[in-house]
């Protein structure tokens, strides 16, 4: 089996096992953004066949909550906290020298697909205000001036 | 049970996760096991101790040392010196903010930090591993549970939640023996009980911290809720931001269930009892209640008009009872202490306790636990420890998007949730976010604005079409294009929205703009009238200069200028084009000789 195909079998089995669940979709749709990342049309039409419902009312779930993508995200997923404690020390200024240096705004991808800048709502981790992260690796107490050296490391990487 | 001479309490709470306690606890059982300690030194993970400015964070049993800042290499010596010879290290001892002492015999307790607080909501918080049911066994769990079911009636426990005065910690204040009274009230053939852990407050984290710290006592809170009110099933929605939280809450849910505390027939009475976790997707409005419920049912989190109540129609149409985390952590203490002993901490109408995150420009960041009354002054000063280099407060914001920013001169208030509400803020859930001199109120006001409009779900105009114009008058401000009459444009527009968006997020969207208007109109009138930032903080209101008499012309800033803004020959004074100039900043951080200023 394929990559893609083993992908599309992980879909149907989530699908299986939920189908009689109350409220399934959000579960469903979850599953699906972990699996591929995303959730493209495609994916969604499998879902809504898969649960009896129509497309668009997957297509209206997936695009009111921020976690759902409609398109695949960079290689390395900059998250910038906006939260206030963040904002306060002044999140917003290495947010910009990050959108400023990838040449991309906020919620893009790079051309080469490598990285994803987004700001996100509080982290939980103010205690480290401004914070930022990596595909998960949490960088505290940012400053504008540190952007470039950290970005070299996942450049390279 | 194997008996260890010494326990090892590192913080595994999102702040010191984030700054790298993990290592510490690999490191830890290295070097044990390097000393043939292991059998005699347990290392255990808790949840947040709440002073996460001083993580990650370590104390050792039996001694009650607590080492602040600890980094993976000194493990090594607190593993030698201590552990090995009971010589405590003691540089690496926590550094009272109150008294600058370094006093290795001082037990928690007598932190400044910890001395004004009461905890009963972070009661397990930092003291047993959340992810070992036997350790909240130990600490009266599920007591509660077993009392409200052998011995009280419905009727009985409800009665005590009502008398002890406990209201929604979630923000709205409501009280929450009614809530409980009137689903129990409700007939219907199923019933709900729900947890509301979908935290959104930007800055606020102490239902994350309380389900990273103590699950277990969510769900026995849960399990009494749903005994009282008829309900077999319940329901918690957590924000899929927490992967630390759900995975500690599957956990948790997974022993009581073991362990025959959730599941049928609870403690053989007859009581049927089982909890789901639902994971929420990111959306702000999914923290108000009849959103929360259609997210739930796997729908868009869109508000519906109340009545009817969840109470009488819920989750899948059914009588629902919604609590927010830190409510059900108050549950279990109610029973098992009684109402009047919860009742007898607080002031008149707000009993018992509240956790606020405190965060922001203030010296202590992290969770705190207050009666009720206790000054703002107190928990900002005393606990908190003021603002950091020595700046000047200016404002404390409480309530997050719903709340508001309140000044120095209310800062003897005490914290209740009418208080808070009579200054024109709210309790909210519960962060709190110090900001000094360099803060801008009017681009704070702007911040949250910028939030609310990102997050309004667009049911309903006031609030989809208001906020926006709103944010829209507020970034012309910001930006110096502010026109006389903006002031009384913005207070006009948030009145409408206040008397008619839909739901609670809309209707306390104006809030912080509100707020800021009556305690610092006068920064306002400064943007508008003067094109002036008294804070120096917003850009387009900015102005460089060099100083001709300070500066050595030795061009750092000119090289290091993104705009090539600066220009002037070497050792001459260099000047700065205002209509390049891009307010960047970076001349000022790198003249070393303090010749640039803005205004």
């Amino acid at each position: 089996m394929s990559d893609k195909e083993q992908k599309y079998a992980e879909l149907q089995q989530i699908i299986e096992t939920h189908k009689d669940w109350p409220g399934a979709l959000m579960p469903v749709l979850q599953a699906a953004q972990e699996i591929f990342g995303c959730v493209p049309e495609d994916v969604q039409k499998i879902i809504a066949d898969g649960l009896g419902v129509t497309l668009a009312e997957v297509y209206g779930v997936a695009t009111f909550y921020a976690q759902f993508s409609l398109q695949p995200k960079g290689e390395y997923v900059i998250s910038v906290c906006l939260g206030t404690a963040c904002y306060v020390k002044g999140s917003q200024a290495v947010l910009d020298k990050l959108s400023e240096m990838l040449g991309i705004p906020v919620g893009g991808t790079t051309k080469d697909g490598r990285f994803t800048l987004q700001a996100t709502r509080c982290l939980g981790a103010c205690g480290l205000a401004p914070v930022m992260t990596i595909n998960g690796e949490v960088y505290g107490r940012m400053t504008p001036d540190q952007v470039p050296g950290i970005l070299a490391k996942y450049k390279e990487a | 049970m194997d008996i260890y001479r010494a326990h090892v309490l590192v913080c595994g709470g999102t702040g010191c996760s984030s700054s790298g306690s993990a290592k510490l606890i690999d490191r830890f059982n290295d070097k044990l096991a390097e000393n043939h300690l292991e059998k005699e030194v347990k290392v255990i993970r808790t949840g947040c101790f709440g002073l996460c400015e001083a993580g990650p964070v370590v104390i050792v049993y039996p001694d009650g040392t607590f080492y602040s800042h600890v980094k993976p290499e000194n493990v090594d010596e607190i593993v030698s010196e201590h552990l090995l010879k009971g010589r405590k290290v003691e540089h690496l001892v926590y550094t009272d903010h109150a008294t600058h002492e370094q006093n290795a015999e001082k037990k928690l307790d007598d932190i400044t930090f910890y001395k004004y607080q009461h905890r009963i909501a972070l009661r397990n918080c930092g003291v047993i591993d959340p992810e070992n049911i036997d350790e909240y066994l130990a600490m009266d769990g599920y007591k509660a549970l077993e009392k409200a079911l052998t011995q009280m009636t419905r009727e009985q426990v409800i009665d005590e939640i009502l008398k002890s005065g406990l209201r929604g910690r979630g923000g709205g204040g409501f009280p929450t023996g009614l809530k409980w009274k009137f689903t129990y009230q409700s007939q219907a053939d199923q019933k709900f009980v729900a947890c509301n852990a979908d935290e959104g407050d930007p800055g606020a984290f102490m239902d994350r911290s309380i389900l990273e710290g103590d699950p277990h006592a969510i769900i026995e809170a849960m399990a009494i809720a749903g005994y009282a009110i008829g309900a077999s099933q319940g329901y918690i929605y957590v924000r899929a931001e927490y992967p630390i939280a759900v995975k500690r809450l599957s956990i948790a849910i997974d022993q009581a269930r073991e362990y025959g505390l959730l599941g049928k027939n609870i403690f053989e009475t007859g009581f049927d009892f089982d909890l789901n976790i639902r994971l929420g997707a990111g959306a702000f409005v999914c923290g108000e209640e009849t959103a929360l419920m259609h997210s739930i049912e796997g729908k868009r989190g869109e508000p519906t008009a109340r009545p009817p109540f969840p109470a009488v129609k819920g989750l899948f149409e059914k009588p629902t009872m919604l609590n927010n985390v830190e409510t059900y952590a108050n549950v279990a203490q109610i029973i098992l202490h009684g109402a009047d002993w919860f009742a007898a901490m607080g002031t008149e109408k707000s009993k018992g306790t509240k956790v606020f995150a405190l965060g922001g420009k203030i010296n202590n960041t992290g969770l705190v636990e207050i009666p009720m009354g206790t000054p703002l002054r107190t928990i900002i000063y005393d606990i908190g420890g003021g603002c950091p280099n020595g700046k000047k407060f200016k404002a404390v914001q409480t309530g997050g998007p719903s709340g508001g920013c309140l000044p120095e001169s209310l800062l003897d208030t005490p914290v209740d949730y009418d208080n808070l509400i009579a200054a024109g803020s709210m309790m909210g859930s519960g962060g709190m976010i110090v900001m000094d001199e360099d803060n801008c109120m009017v681009d704070i006001a702007r911040f949250y604005l910028d939030f609310i409009v990102d997050e309004s779900c667009g049911k309903c105009a006031p609030c989809r079409i208001g906020t926006k114009r709103m944010l829209e008058i507020l970034n012309r401000i910001v930006e110096g294009k502010g026109e006389e009459g903006d002031i009384e444009k913005l207070e006009n527009l948030a009145e409408t929205i206040k008397s008619t968006a839909l739901c609670g997020l809309g209707q306390t969207a104006p809030n912080p703009v509100l707020s800021t208007i009556k305690f610092f109109r006068s920064e306002y009138e400064a943007h508008i009238r003067e094109k002036r930032c008294p804070a120096h903080h917003c850009k387009s209101l900015l102005q460089y200069k060099i100083d001709p008499e300070k500066c050595r012309g030795c061009t750092a800033c000119a090289r290091a200028c993104p705009a090539d803004a600066i220009t002037g020959t070497v050792k001459q004074p260099h000047v700065i084009d205002t209509a390049k100039c891009l307010k960047c900043g970076t001349c000022m951080e790198k003249c070393r000789f303090g010749a640039i200023s803005r205004e």
